[in-house]
Order: C-alpha cells, then sequence, then structure tokens
C-alpha cells in the first residue's frame, strides 16, 4: 500500500499557528492533559493536541452535526455539552466527544400515513408520549433549542409549532443520548417537520402552475433561442434586464417586458 | 475575550454615524452604482486571486496537459495512486449495484433517489456520514423561476451573464428550465420553505440577479434540504444502501472501457472493498480543503476533490478548474468563526458593505467574483480595511440595517443560524455590524459533463460540485444547491437507462491507474503525492516533528 504519510504535505490550511506568546491552558480529551493556546475551539485545539478526525468532524461550522461533546471543569459536578467546533476550549476542560448515537428511526412512507400526521406520530414514536418533562434535553442541546417543549408541543398535537420550535436542529443526537425516557427527540423531530411541510404548510399555487408550463416544454423553446443567439447579442439581453425593485412583493410585481414569461 | 474589542466598538461609531442617511437611500431605492461590464473585468484582472501569477504552473501529466492552474490543484493532480494496483484482487467482488453513487451530498443523494424510484438497486459510498458535504452549509438559498414576473429565460440571462458568458449554454438550460420542478419536489417531499400564509413561496434577490427568485428555509436552506433528502433516502434503505466511511479511491473500468465501479476504502478498518456496478456517479463536491493561495474556505472537511482526481485518471477531461469562487462575505472576527460563511442573504435583505470610515465603496450585490475583488480592492489598494486584533485585514458588513428595513426581530427570523454563531461570542448582529474578508468557497470548475450529467467515459456520470461548465468562471448564489438537484437528479434518471440497457461489464481494470502512474514517472514528476488525500491534516508542526518512524 501507499505510504499514508507521503500525501501529507499536500494541505495546510487550517492549522492553528499560535501568535509569539500565547496563553498556553490545560485541557483534558478524554482524560488525558494537553497544553494548547487560549482562544481556540475544541476542535482546533484537539487538532493542535494532534489529532486527525476522521469521526466527529465535518461542516466545523456549527451545521452538521458532526461533532456533539460533552464536558465538565475539574471540580464542578455539571456536565455540559456543545458542538466543539464552536465552543471555546477553556482552562481544565475535560472533554468527550459523541460522534455516533445509535437513534430510533423507524421508516415511514411520507405519501401514505395510516391516519392524521398526529395519529401517524404516535405509531411511529410512542415514546414521545412518555416524555417525564425533566428537562435534561433542552439544557444538553448546543443549538439551544427547548427540546422539551417541542416534545410537550407533540404530545398536544401542535405540530406547526413542533416543526418550527424544532427548526434549529442539527440532529447531532446529544439530547437523546440524555434521555430517561429513551425518545429519540431529534429524529421525532425530523419526521414532524416534513410532515408539516407536506401536509400542513399551504401549497405554492404558482409553482403548481409553473410546473405545468415547464412540462409542456414552453421554456425549452425560449432557451433553445437563447442558445442559439450570437454572444454579442445574449450579452445585449444581459445588460438590458430590468431589474425586480428590491422591495417588490412576491407575485405582485411585473416587467415591462412580459414577451419571455 | 468576547464582544468586540474596546479599538473595533471605536470603529463602529463611524458606520452607527453614517447608518440612517444609508438605510433612508436604501427604503428609496437609492443604490451604489454597479460597476458596468467593463469595470469588472477590469477590477477582476487587477484584484480577483484567479488572475495573480504566482501560485500557479502549467500541469504536466493528463488529458488538461498544460492548463496552467494554481500548484495546489496541479500537485494533486500529478500525483499517484493511493493503491498498489498488484495487490487489489479484483476477481473478487464485495458489493455489487445498478448504480454506484460516490459521495453522499446532495447531488449523490437526489440521483439515489431519481435512480431508485427507476426501480436500480444503489449503493451510495461516501467518506464521512451520509450528509456530510457542503450541501448541509449552503445557508441563503436556491433559484428558481417560479414567480409570475420572472420565467428560465431570465434565469438563464443571470447564470450566463454572471459567469461571464464562459459557462457550457446546454448546461445553463437544463439547469434555469429544471429549476421549478426541482423547487416542486422539494416541496413534496415535506421541506419546510419561507412562504407566504397563502402559502407563495417568499423570495428575494440573490448578487446578479435581475429577479427575487432566491427561495429559502432560514438561513439553513442547504442543510434543510440535506435533512429532508437524507430522511427520504432512509426510507428506501431496501434498495439505497449507504456505505458510510467508506470513501472511493479509484475508478474501475471494464475491458471496454466502460465505468465498471470502484475501490473503496474502508477508513476505520483500512480494508479495500471492490464493488462493481453497471453505472457510476461521481458526486463527491469541490477541492476548497486545499485551501489555494492559502486562503480559509467555507468547505466541508471532506472537500479534498477526491472525485476529479479519479476521473482524471481514468481520462476525463476537466472543464475551468483553474477557476475558484472566493465568496466575498467570510467572517474575520472573532477568531473563531474565521472562514465562516456569512450568507448572501445578508446582503439580499439590505446589509450594506462599507469600509473603515463607515462608507459604502460598491454595489453590495454584484457577482460573487466582482464583490470579492471590490473588498480586496478597498482593503489592499484604497487602504480603508479594518485590522482585526490577530492582524486580519476586512471590511464591515452592516447587518444591523436589515431590523430597520424590515423591521425589529427580521434578523432573528431570518439568519437564525449566523445570529446564534455570532451570540456565542457576544455580538448581536442585529446591533453590530459583522467584520468580513473574501474566503474560498468553491470549485467553479470541474469534470465536463453533458446535460444529463455524462461524462466521456461511458456509464461515469457526474454532478454538483465536481462537475465543471455549469458556472462557468463565477457562480450566483443559489445556483449551487439547485445544480446538484438538477445534475443529480438528471444523472439518477439517465444512469437508470443506461443500466437498465446494460449488463455488468466484464472484467475490471484498474489499468487507467498503472497508465497514469507510467506518464507520472515518464513527466519526471519529482517527488509526485499521494492522492485522493481523502482528509486535510492540520497537525501543528511540533507534533509533526515527533511522528517520526
Amino acid at each position: 500500500m501507499a505510504d499514508d504519510k507521503k500525501h501529507k504535505t499536500l494541505t495546510t490550511g487550517d492549522r492553528t499557528i499560535p501568535p509569539e506568546g500565547a496563553k498556553m491552558i490545560a485541557i483534558y480529551i478524554m482524560g488525558r492533559e494537553y497544553m494548547v493556546p487560549e482562544t481556540l475551539t475544541i476542535m482546533k485545539a484537539v487538532e493542535y493536541a494532534g489529532y486527525s478526525y476522521v469521526r466527529g468532524c465535518g461542516c466545523r461550522g456549527g451545521i452538521c452535526g458532526a461533532c456533539g461533546t460533552f464536558y465538565r471543569y475539574i471540580g464542578d459536578y455539571r456536565l455540559r455539552s456543545g458542538l466543539a467546533c464552536q465552543t471555546v476550549a477553556e482552562p481544565n476542560m475535560v472533554i468527550m466527544q459523541l460522534p455516533f448515537f445509535p437513534a430510533n428511526r423507524p421508516g415511514y412512507d411520507l405519501d401514505d400515513f395510516t391516519g392524521s400526521p398526529h395519529e401517524e406520530l404516535r405509531r411511529l414514536y410512542p415514546e414521545v408520549f412518555k416524555c417525564v418533562g425533566c428537562g435534561t434535553c433542552t439544557r444538553t442541546c448546543p443549538m439551544d433549542i427547548d427540546v422539551m417543549d417541542y416534545i410537550a408541543l407533540m404530545k398536544r398535537g401542535d405540530l406547526k409549532g413542533a416543526a418550527l420550535k424544532s427548526f434549529d436542529c442539527v440532529m447531532c443526537g446529544l439530547c437523546a443520548s440524555r434521555c430517561p425516557a429513551q425518545i429519540t427527540q431529534f429524529m421525532a423531530a425530523q419526521f414532524v417537520r416534513r410532515a408539516y411541510g407536506k401536509y400542513i404548510l399551504p401549497k405554492a399555487g404558482h409553482l403548481e402552475k409553473r410546473v405545468e408550463e415547464v412540462k409542456s416544454g414552453k421554456y425549452e423553446k425560449l432557451l433553445d433561442g437563447l442558445m442559439a443567439m450570437k454572444q454579442e447579442d445574449v450579452k445585449k439581453l444581459y445588460v438590458e434586464r430590468e431589474r425586480e425593485p428590491d422591495l417588490a412583493e412576491p407575485g405582485k410585481w411585473m416587467p415591462k417586458e412580459t414577451n419571455n414569461l | 475575550m468576547s464582544g468586540y474589542t474596546p479599538a473595533l466598538k471605536e470603529l463602529i461609531k463611524r458606520v452607527e454615524a453614517t447608518r440612517a442617511a444609508r438605510v433612508e437611500k436604501a427604503r428609496k431605492g437609492e443604490h451604489f452604482p454597479a460597476l458596468t461590464m467593463e469595470e469588472r473585468q477590469e477590477w477582476l484582472r487587477k484584484y480577483h486571486p484567479d488572475y495573480k501569477k504566482d501560485g500557479r504552473r502549467k500541469l504536466k501529466v493528463g488529458p488538461n496537459k498544460g492548463l496552467e492552474l494554481p500548484e495546489e490543484v496541479a500537485r494533486l493532480l500529478e500525483s499517484k495512486s493511493r493503491l498498489d494496483t498488484k495487490s487489489i484482487d479484483l476477481s473478487r467482488t464485495d458489493y455489487t449495484a445498478d448504480l454506484l453513487v460516490i459521495g453522499a451530498g446532495g447531488a449523490g443523494t437526489a440521483a439515489a433517489l431519481a435512480a431508485q424510484e427507476a426501480g436500480l438497486k444503489v449503493i451510495v459510498s461516501t467518506k464521512l456520514r451520509h450528509g456530510d458535504s457542503n450541501t448541509v452549509m449552503a445557508e441563503g438559498g436556491i433559484q428558481g423561476a417560479t414567480q409570475e414576473g420572472d420565467s428560465p429565460y431570465f434565469h438563464y440571462l443571470d447564470v450566463i451573464g454572471g459567469g461571464h458568458f464562459s459557462n457550457q449554454p446546454g448546461l445553463v438550460a437544463a439547469l434555469t428550465n429544471d429549476a421549478p420542478l426541482i423547487i416542486h419536489w422539494l416541496e413534496g417531499l415535506g421541506m419546510m420553505f419561507d412562504k407566504l400564509p397563502d402559502g407563495r413561496m417568499k423570495v428575494r434577490h440573490g448578487g446578479g440577479t435581475c429577479r427575487k427568485r432566491m427561495h429559502s428555509s432560514g438561513d439553513m436552506t442547504g442543510a434543510e434540504i440535506m435533512r429532508v433528502l437524507r430522511d427520504e433516502a432512509r426510507n428506501r434503505d431496501n434498495d439505497i444502501k449507504v456505505l458510510e466511511f467508506s470513501p472511493a479511491v479509484e475508478i474501475l473500468l471494464d475491458e471496454k472501457g466502460h465505468a465498471a465501479g470502484a475501490v473503496l476504502y474502508n477508513l476505520e478498518t483500512k480494508e479495500y472493498y471492490n464493488v462493481r456496478a453497471k453505472s457510476v456517479l461521481i458526486a463527491t463536491g469541490g477541492f476548497g480543503r486545499l485551501h489555494i493561495q492559502g486562503f480559509p474556505t467555507t468547505n466541508h472537511y471532506g472537500a479534498t476533490a477526491d472525485g476529479i482526481v479519479m476521473a482524471y485518471r481514468a481520462g476525463v477531461k476537466l472543464q475551468d478548474i483553474d477557476s475558484t469562487q472566493y465568496h466575498p462575505t467570510g467572517a474575520i472576527y472573532p477568531e473563531q468563526n474565521v472562514g465562516l460563511l456569512i450568507t448572501e442573504k445578508v446582503r439580499g435583505l439590505g446589509a450594506q458593505i462599507l469600509n473603515t470610515d463607515g462608507e459604502q465603496f460598491c454595489f453590495p450585490l454584484e457577482p460573487r467574483d466582482v464583490e470579492s475583488a471590490c473588498v480586496i480592492r478597498e482593503c489592499l489598494e484604497a487602504g480603508k480595511g479594518v485590522v482585526t486584533p490577530t492582524g486580519r485585514l476586512g471590511v464591515w458588513l452592516d447587518s444591523p440595517m436589515i431590523d430597520l428595513l424590515h423591521g425589529e426581530g427580521t434578523v432573528r427570523k431570518e439568519l437564525p443560524a449566523k445570529y446564534i454563531q455570532f451570540k456565542r461570542y457576544e455580538i448581536d448582529i442585529s446591533r453590530e455590524p459583522m467584520l468580513i474578508y473574501p474566503t474560498l468557497h468553491y470549485q467553479n470548475g470541474g469534470i465536463l459533463i453533458d446535460e444529463w450529467a455524462e461524462t466521456s467515459i461511458e456509464g461515469l456520470f457526474s454532478a454538483g460540485e465536481v462537475a465543471g461548465g455549469v458556472h462557468g468562471r463565477n457562480r450566483l448564489m443559489g445556483n449551487s444547491l439547485l445544480d446538484v438537484l438538477v445534475f443529480g437528479r438528471r444523472a439518477g434518471l439517465k444512469a437508470s437507462e443506461y443500466a437498465k440497457n446494460h449488463k455488468m461489464g466484464g472484467k475490471a481494470t484498474l489499468s487507467h491507474v498503472d497508465d497514469f502512474n507510467k506518464e507520472i514517472d515518464n513527466a519526471g514528476i519529482k517527488d509526485p503525492g499521494v492522492s485522493p488525500i481523502l482528509l486535510p491534516d492540520y497537525a501543528p508542526d511540533h507534533v509533526r516533528e515527533r511522528q517520526v518512524g
């Protein structure tokens, strides 16, 4: 096999090069002490210590949910949580990432519910209705979502409320890992958001009409015309485009030239 | 330390001093004038990183030999395979499928769903988890001409003009024609679009658009799309098998030179697997993590250009791979957010870009490359940038204008993810502006495809950021999410047709890899690297020094 070490010089990029005189702090990665410069995120601190991520690292921007992390400060009984790519490493942090959590996710057919969306939720996730209301999920969520509240909304049948409240979820799984009622909140919420998007949020009528127009082949003809044009002529059309005003209400504004709509 | 430093707070006062007058003008629809077509070209030539001569060189091997590329991309393409081809037993088959999808972001997942609907058995191989991709990071929206005052005709003009007329017209036509179909498909899958109470889609402008056609889902449109598509793929797991942490490292061809599968590498057990498939889709995303010219990047950890490497060795030509998109608004403060994307939606909602004196110096919604050139010019040429405590240079993005223009609470509602990301460091972006500078965002070019995502190799498809030609040398906001879904779905449909009319090929080979390795030796390339690199290496020097033996 090719030597893995050889490719190491190919990229540099995100490597942390601490400024001279940077203050070093002690952190404990899975219990082992490392000295790292202060102000780094946990993720960059772990890399600075010499770890190469395979699991537990994704977008590095707080949206993919790969790097859910639990930590404690030495001498403090409280267990805390955050995303490794978004949480700043601080002195005496004892860190453990949760790169995977086994989630309960029953399959379903979005186009063929056995009952109402709420009944379907009850069928798929009966454990949601056994929430004990302890609030650990809410305290654990690194996105500051009130998880317990959206679970309460689900129980009540307010799927719109639950969909909106859970919208910021990055599906890291930290909530489910701490739930004494063994609920997989983030998967139930995913189901509820899709059920809401499909059955409760009103459909876009203008989109339906436009889809029919596209399927009729109407625009292919217009586009064929553009493709056949000389570049100078296309440039002229581009420069002369009429710009829709920024504050125009959707669906109300119409351009002067309507031939190519 | 949190929030802005006292020195930066002093500078913010200059922004605040001009804000009321700027908001007043914006209300009247008065803009800072946009550049003319000639000025655009001139500013790009002078200030855009793509046009800098240093850090670029001619490629010495392969179908694009002679093309001038950034050093980082050239070195990657001139690297040898990770595989010792002689120790791989190709008579052994570990998995079979009608379609092998390499990459499980938006394009790969859309393709898998389309192929499954057409009756195919699909294997999806991915380097990290299902959904780990740049798709999940796209924030501001997805374009599509769905409103009455708009049509694919005008969308086409915006795309091709934004790309400086270097795009493949057929690909632009496919992109814009299919856009309403894609938005409709997503709506049917239960995606939570931003809508008015009657169901009408909320739309807004992006840089370089003549119509408001940016559809969104808060400021996490890509994340919402990815969540929905992944969830749907999981509902169909009888036919769509996802192999996580198992990136492809080489494409397999059959005796006729048609696509025949791939060799996968299990990152955890370090085993190699042979997958045989009737058709193969490369949907591995872009090259942001190569950190071209040392720029920080907005990209996902896995964006290491694996797909172009594999395809190039198999003999596929690349288009515009020398062209890189720098997003004009990457965060440069606080340090923890450096490189982080600040969605164009912020400017779409009316936030202006200002220099250290709190003055506007460009139209805030130029095409991305032009806008980036404007910011670089203001900082390096005019010397009116703001310097951060860690020595980074940038300009202000005046987000507090948004609530003033659209009402209290708009920032919190329309930009929830961004709001949280800054709030963590005690900066309230609805009250204080952000500091930004261009950041490496997108691989404009890539694998040459036709409008059905076919490559020059039979049975080999490519879609998404890894493919080229759709956006030419510059992409507009909201067309990348659209691109991955349009061409992902088209690839899935075409692959279905192809797989139904073809039997599994005969003997699989890696002889193209051997040939390519030889070509590197013959070209006299000294100390070639090994690629695909799969993951970037961010170990600091003091660690590397001890990683001996």
